[in-house]
């Protein structure tokens, strides 16, 4: 397997999906190959870097427009 | 624009909310506007309709208070109906064409290595991902990814939907959805690989 083969297969070994030989495959060429190991390792960084990033915290997203309140609220009393 | 008050007893503010206080509807949507427009922002992409989908999904969830039950959160009942709101929003628009990506993805030379020698990140992700300016790195790089790749990873990975919902709503077929979802991982890497590489290597 080439590195080319392997950034291909990421998704699916991150996942669990890539079947038995192609993961010893996988994992035999990321024990030989650093960079790709660096690779992988970031992969996975930006995928819960992409979670936490987003998770709920009001402060960090900004407030919600005041007209927008209004918006709501008026259209609520129109319903 | 007043900032969002806090709330730190629920299930009064729903007593509130069911009794039709109107102070109350207002508390919630100023306590909960901000995060909700901010997740409706991240799927639909514009301003214009993420204020659709929260001022749609606010009226939504007041019309069904008498389904909101006390052991569930109130914000996580309000974040559901919000992202079924923005999924809404995605299915009746038309298809755009996919935009490239190619620059974001890893190159390779002829024998089949990278061309790239990837410098490691040193600091474990929770370490980092504690710091707000890189929580900000990150969402401002999920914004800059080309729409229709945000638009897969944001319900993959950070809403959680499963390959299937996601195909579905955008109307791909599952293997699109995961090639789609895995380049725009790939691109976000190399987006956030200028600030997150350790400055010795």
């Amino acid at each position: 397997m080439k590195c080319r083969e392997l950034a291909e297969f990421l998704n699916d070994y991150v996942s669990g999906e890539l079947p038995a030989e192609s993961r010893a495959h996988f994992e035999f060429h990321l024990s030989k190959c650093k960079n790709c190991h660096a690779y992988l390792v970031q992969y996975e960084v930006t995928i819960k870097a992409g979670k936490i990033a987003c998770d709920e915290m009001s402060d960090e997203m900004g407030p919600m427009p005041d007209e927008l309140v209004k918006a709501v609220l008026a259209a609520r009393l129109k319903t | 624009m007043a900032s969002a008050t806090p709330v730190d007893d629920e299930a009064t503010l729903v007593a509130q909310l069911k009794a039709g206080d109107e102070a109350a509807f207002e508390q919630v949507v100023r306590a909960y506007g901000g995060r909700l427009l901010a997740v409706a922002r991240r799927i639909v992409g514009t301003e214009e309709d993420a204020r659709d989908v929260v001022q749609d999904a606010f009226l939504n969830a007041f019309r069904s208070l008498d389904r909101f039950e006390g052991n569930a959160k109130l914000s996580t009942w309000l974040h559901r109906i919000v992202v079924n709101a923005a999924l809404m929003k995605l299915r009746t628009r038309k298809r755009k064409p996919e935009q490239s990506i190619e620059t974001l993805l890893p190159a390779f030379l002829d024998d089949g290595h990278h061309e790239e020698r990837f410098k490691s990140w040193d600091e474990p992700v929770d370490k980092m991902m504690e710091r707000a300016e890189n929580r900000e790195i990150v969402r401002k790089q999920i914004d800059n990814l080309p729409e229709s790749y945000r638009t897969v990873l944001v319900l993959r990975d950070i809403e959680g939907l499963d390959t299937e919902e996601t195909a579905n709503v955008l109307g791909l077929s599952v293997n699109a959805t995961k090639i789609r979802l895995h380049r725009a991982r790939q691109a976000l890497r190399t987006l956030l690989a200028p600030h997150f590489r350790s400055a010795v290597s």
